[in-house]
């Protein structure tokens, strides 16, 4: 089966997906009558919605190739990086240590991802970056909560741009006879890392009981992480044949990435939370800001880069 | 077309939604009253406001600023539908206002920025009294209070690149005159009025 079929019948699929939940939602939308029920349900809608319009910016962008991909994921960047930053208090004398992160750090790391210099973009955010920012921070001469200040940057350039860029990182791995094929690795990683999060919030609505930190995110439920997660391992096994993994690695990749994703939105939560927020932003309608979708992402694709990378070129 | 691009690289940069709280976007002639952080406040408001509010709204731009360069004087006059004023002028008391009434005069809403100079604060500072002698030169004009969110993290005093970070406009009530206020009384509460939108009233 040739690259173009499988995308074809991968993207198929998530249409099918989405199709059906459509489908769902509408009849839903008709009988749904109390006022909390009509609540979930229009919510329930603006992500399907929302995920129609993701699908197909995924489809275009794996259609017209790496060079758009990596320009998509660096959008990713920008927007999840502003969301950060606004969100973070900020004063006159970070405005140079921000310039350098929005127009040269970000710039910097997707050019060369896109010319897979792999060495240079492993360390520039936490080595050069790490030197860099409290360096020209510093040159202000404002000392006021300066390792705050330079810290929450460095850690918003880390989650926003670094570890996001290891998604589309995925597309310069070379996998013995396998040429070309990162984009389907990059696709195993969304799937499963995106449709963890639908699953747990399906699981979480139909049989949440038991809370897994009432205070950082009170909608995580034990209930829905198993159920959710094991429906993303299953789903992670079923895509094996896209992969260079055996059904049962497949699984335990999907296992890694459910893992992290979970992680990954407890962590963010808890950052919202101390922050005194609930979304990043309201870009995407029914889901809040583009990182509130990207979290769990954001922490799985390093680790699964480097599984991948490691295991399997 | 530069207008398009013009409100495409402010929304990509620092997205400046509106937020209509106690007022709604409406043709009617209004004077906008703002808080004052960067140049990219005229910018701002400007692309916040609908578009056809957008035509018959002038920005009171400072002329060292928005007049300086080819590119920018014609985006200042012919984009943006700016009055230039010059800050240094001296005169008699209220001199510089002349070209303000002739566009009230005209039947058209003005955006004025009435600390007169850029702070540095979240909150906006005192309020100079040009803001009180067109109101009631021209007492039919809607006073609309209107708040900057983020430009002066966005775009800070004596810096020469904006960073992306999100900015909102926030338009709130039309301030209610009082008959026989007291010109300090009054442009003390109009402060109040742009203050009162700082705090965030999102959920």
């Amino acid at each position: 089966m040739s690259l173009s079929d499988k995308l074809f019948i991968l993207f198929g699929g998530i249409s099918t997906l989405l199709g059906i939940a459509s489908v769902i939602g509408f009849v839903l939308s008709r009988k749904v009558t109390s006022e909390s029920g009509r609540a979930t349900v229009d919510n329930l809608n603006a992500r399907i919605k929302a995920w129609w319009a993701m699908v197909a910016i995924f489809a275009v962008s794996f259609a017209l190739g790496r060079g758009v991909t990596v320009v998509l994921f660096a959008l990713t960047s920008f927007y999840t990086l502003r969301e950060f930053i606004s969100l973070t208090p900020t004063r006159g004398a970070d405005h140079l240590p921000l310039v350098a992160a929005f127009y040269v750090l970000l710039p910097l790391q997707y050019w060369l991802i896109w010319t897979d210099w792999y060495a240079l973009f492993t360390i520039l955010v936490p080595v050069y970056g790490f030197l860099l920012l409290p360096s020209l921070a510093a040159l202000k001469g404002d000392a006021d909560e300066f390792l705050l200040r330079v810290s929450r940057i460095q850690w918003g350039l880390m989650l926003t741009v670094y570890c996001i860029s290891h998604a589309p990182a995925l597309l310069t791995l070379d996998i013995p006879g396998r040429p070309n094929e990162g984009f389907l690795l990059l696709f195993f990683l969304i799937t499963v890392a995106q449709f963890s999060d639908v699953m747990q919030y399906v699981f979480g609505k139909l049989f949440g009981r038991t809370k897994v930190a009432p205070v950082v995110s009170p909608s995580k439920t034990v209930e829905g992480l198993v159920g959710g997660g094991l429906s993303a391992v299953a789903a992670g096994a079923g895509l094996w044949w896209i992969t260079p993994f055996t059904p049962l690695e497949a699984a335990a990749m999907a296992l890694a990435i459910v893992a992290m994703g979970f992680l990954g939105g407890l962590s963010l939560s808890a950052v919202k939370r101390s922050m005194g927020v609930k979304d990043w932003g309201t870009m995407i309608s029914g889901h809040g800001g583009v990182l509130d979708r990207m979290d769990s992402l954001s922490f799985a694709a390093p680790v699964f880069f480097h599984l991948a990378r490691y295991f399997y070129t | 077309m530069i207008d398009l691009l013009l409100i495409g690289l402010t929304r990509f940069l620092v997205g400046g939604q509106a937020q209509w709280i106690g007022a709604v976007p409406d043709t009617r002639q209004r004077i906008y009253f703002a808080n004052h952080a960067s140049h990219l406040d005229t910018l701002l408001i400007w692309s916040a406001l609908p578009r056809p509010l957008r035509a018959s709204t002038h920005p009171i731009a400072a002329a060292d600023y928005w007049g300086r360069g080819k590119l920018r004087r014609h985006i200042a006059l012919k984009v943006l539908n700016a009055v230039l004023v010059d800050r240094a002028t001296q005169g008699p008391p209220g001199a510089a206002l002349a070209p303000l009434r002739g566009v009230l005069a005209e039947g058209e809403s003005l955006v004025l920025f009435p600390e007169g100079t850029r702070g540095s604060e979240r909150l906006p500072g005192p309020f100079k009294s040009g803001l009180y002698w067109l109101s009631q030169e021209f007492p039919e004009v809607e006073l609309i209070p209107t708040y900057l969110d983020n430009p002066s993290r966005a775009f800070p005093k004596g810096t020469f690149l904006p960073v992306p970070i999100s900015c909102t406009v926030r338009f709130g009530a039309p301030l209610v005159r009082r008959p026989g206020e007291e010109k300090d009384e009054f442009l003390e509460r109009a402060r109040t009025a742009v203050s009162t939108l700082a705090s965030d009233p999102v959920s």
